[in-house]
């Protein structure tokens, strides 16, 4: 599904990834792990095709296509699906309106018509109710005045509408308290597929009781430390990084 | 990877030309250029018009030959040659439809074009269509239906024929002819537009709608409009422009005259889409208009405006509200795009007592151009318990254009309740790599972002209108990435 090779990234002359290798193969669930500033949200805007990045080297494929010249839309097109970890706010558009653009333009790019109204409605109360979202809700402005842990819910309603091919959730788990973490994990879990796979970028295990991870990664000054399996996310939450950085000395 | 740069930008509005720009060849009759006296009369003699009418344009003229022309608005241009105008253009063929099989086939194709096809209208649930074609009315449909409840809807020359008494007793009320330069420029030579009466406790069973249009080289149009809600009544009025791309700059000086009575409403709601000026800022019609309603006791004006085209817009639409419980509404979005300078907002006047007044205006500046909102907050002596709410937003593109923001409040009374608000804000890149990201592409989330951006506007407009509106948001700011 997706295959990372050797990828270099920097901004204004910064290095932040410095030769990260990943695979992952439909079906299958990562977690990356790291500590702050490791660079896991910039290699999650990276392969979302977000263009601040100074991408000196390296290979990012999809389905073993190279997307590294596709725009972020297009890539989106193709079913890359990013949950952000500050989702943006955009007054005076609907959540309802908002997933219906991404949904219809999504088609347009496949060359498929709007998808029709009925179709959109049924949908749309499936997935609010798969997420408990109450449909007052959707007639909301994007993400304006919502609380931290209604964005998160709100990015992964958007992940269930749009069904991708691979998803990279970026925190998702922060700001969602007890009850929601369940709902959206489950909801997530729900989505999965053997055809699709899904990246998790988290902090904590808590979220991985949920969705449990084929491979935890540990990413630290730009690379991939160590993997493991799902008992690597254990260990970490009881040691901490100190002895991960040891071991890289 | 595909950057979206400032040159991608630059070559797209570039080969981006405007949609309506193109001309349709119909014979018309216009008269030598220049204005005098001599003019006026001939004008007024073309109309077939009383002595009154004649006298009242005469009167006009006097008046506006000795004004100069304002230049306090933030806009720059150069200034007409008065004197290089011509006063007067009518289609040759004026022809006395039946049916539309009767109307000139090119003129037909013309609406076509503008994909305002009175065959479509006509169609379209309950909008009743007077088409202003180079200043002569040349079709006017739904009248019946309209007559039967005793609305008169129709051009303001065949009012003048017709209904002559309430014409007179209207007419410049409420935009006296000496009001300002344009008004009184107008006064003199319009040439034509619509006149619209509600009778008493009626309320209009349909939106009225004109659609004016602008056809020839280097004529100006003068178009006046009044509309007259009697006691009780209601309509709902709907003006839609679009013009010829054209090289010459094409002067456009409208009055508008609203009159509700005593419990009275008046909706008037218009989509601007004139010809802004190419890339360079060539061409482009200039817009100088006078748009003022008048409010008896507990009556309500609206007005409603979106605002896309014209090189240069001065325009205010404003409300006098004289009549106790009166309120005074205005909600616009001005868009500006690449030289195009706007400096538009309203006037409200509070007369009487607990009147109230709302101000939503949302400027969109993209490009170098320049977008002023200027309003006046005035609040009479005896204007008890007045309130207003003002509330002005920008949404900027580019680094190169300008928002102003100019809020005037005079308040003669202690009891007044004035709250006025203003934000200025821009399109961020974290906004459009959010859309990008869900696969909406740059453009089309522009677009989304600004009808969010406008959206407490669009609301405000009628259905029909709204989707026009939209779509007309959307083409106007094709390609403008900030
Ligand atoms: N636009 C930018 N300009 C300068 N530095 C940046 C920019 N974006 C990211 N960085 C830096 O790159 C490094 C990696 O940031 P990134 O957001 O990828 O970290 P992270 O692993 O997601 O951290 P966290 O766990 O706190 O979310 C940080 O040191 C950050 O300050
Ligand atoms: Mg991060």
């Amino acid at each position: 599904m997706l295959k990372i090779n050797n990828l270099h990234a920097s901004i204004d002359e910064k290095s932040i990834l410095k030769g990260l290798n990943l695979q992952v193969n439909a079906g299958e669930v990562h977690a990356i792990m790291g500590p702050n500033g490791a660079g896991k949200s910039t290699f999650a805007n990276i392969v979302a095709g977000k263009e601040d990045y100074e991408v000196s080297n390296g290979i990012i494929e999809l389905n073993g296509e190279d997307i590294s010249e596709l725009a972020p839309e297009e890539r989106a097109h193709n079913g890359v699906f990013l949950s952000f970890q500050y989702p943006v706010e955009i007054p005076g558009v609907s959540v309802t309106n908002f997933i219906k653009t991404a949904i219809n333009e999504t088609r347009k790019a496949k060359g498929l018509e709007d998808m029709p109204a009925k179709d959109m409605l049924k949908k749309i109360r499936e997935k609010s109710e798969l997420l408990e979202i109450d449909r007052k809700f959707l007639s909301r402005s994007l993400n304006e005045g919502f609380s931290g842990g209604e964005k998160k819910r709100n990015e992964i309603f958007q992940m269930a509408m749009l069904e991708p091919k691979l998803a990279i959730l970026d925190e998702t788990d922060s700001g969602l308290d007890i009850d929601a973490l369940r709902i959206v994990a489950n909801g997530v879990n729900k989505l999965k597929s053997k055809d699709n796979a899904v990246i998790v970028i988290t902090h904590y295990q808590r979220l991985l009781d949920y969705i449990v991870p084929d491979f935890v990664h540990v990413l630290h000054d730009g690379k991939i430390v160590k993997t493991g399996d799902a008992s690597l996310a254990l260990e970490l939450e009881a040691k901490g990084y100190d002895w991960i950085k040891k071991e890289l000395v | 990877m595909s950057k979206y740069t400032e040159e991608d930008l630059e070559q797209e509005l570039k080969t981006k030309e405007y949609e309506y720009g193109f001309y349709t060849d119909i014979e018309s009759e216009t008269f030598a250029k220049g204005l005098n006296e001599d003019v006026v009369r001939a004008i007024s003699k073309k109309k077939n018009e009383p002595e009154w009418m004649t006298e009242w344009r005469l009167e006009a003229y006097r008046v506006w030959e000795k004004m100069t022309e304002p230049d306090w608005a933030n806009v720059k241009y150069p200034k007409p040659d008065f004197q290089e105008i011509a006063y007067y253009s009518a289609p040759k063929k004026k022809p006395k439809l039946n049916s539309l099989d009767e109307v000139d086939p090119d003129l037909l194709e013309t609406f076509k074009k503008l994909g305002i096809s009175i065959d479509e209208q006509k169609k379209l649930a309950n909008v009743a269509v007077d088409i202003v074609m180079d200043s002569v009315s040349v079709a006017t449909t739904f009248k019946k239906t309209l007559g039967e409840k005793g609305i008169i809807f129709m051009p303001i020359s065949e009012a003048i024929q017709e209904y002559p008494e309430l014409v007179k007793k209207y007419l410049g009320t409420v935009v006296p002819t000496s009001d300002n330069f344009y008004a009184a420029l107008n006064s003199a030579v319009f040439s034509d537009g619509s006149f619209c009466y509600i009778p008493k406790g009626v309320k209009c069973p349909m939106e009225l709608s004109t659609y004016f249009r602008i056809n020839e080289g280097g004529t100006g149009q003068f178009e006046r409009t009044l509309v007259v809600a009697d006691k009780g009544s209601y309509v709902s009025y709907l003006e839609g422009c679009t013009a010829p791309q054209r090289d010459e700059n094409q002067l456009h000086a409208a009055v508008v005259e609203l009159i509700a009575m005593d419990d009275a409403e008046i909706k008037y709601s218009t989509v601007q889409n004139w010809f802004p000026g190419d890339e360079n800022g060539k061409g482009g019609v200039f817009n100088f208009v006078t748009k003022r309603g008048l409010c008896e006791t507990n009556a309500k004006i609206s007005w409603t405006q979106v605002e896309t085209g014209s090189a240069v817009t001065w325009k205010y639409p404003s409300c006098i509200l004289k009549g106790n419980n009166s309120v005074g509404e205005f909600y616009s979005i001005a868009v500006t795009n690449h030289f195009q300078q706007a400096d538009t907002g309203t006037k409200m006047i509070h007369l009487g007592k607990n009147t109230k007044s709302t101000i939503i205006s949302k400027g969109i500046s993209a490009g170098q151009s320049q977008n002023s909102y200027r309003g006046l907050v005035q609040i009479n002596s005896r204007a008890e318990n007045a309130r207003n709410f003002s509330q002005c937003d920008s949404l900027l593109m580019g680094n190169v254009c300008g928002a102003h923001t100019f809020p005037y409040i005079e308040t003669k009374n202690k009891s007044a309740q004035i709250e006025h608000e203003a934000t200025t804000s821009k399109i961020g890149e974290d906004q459009l790599f959010y859309c990008n990201q869900r696969g909406i592409d740059t453009e089309k989330a522009i677009a989304l972002i600004v009808n969010g951006f406008s959206k407490e506007v669009l609301n405000k407009l009628p259905m029909e209108f709204a989707v026009e509106a939209q779509k007309l948001l959307e083409i106007s700011l094709e390609g403008s990435v900030g």
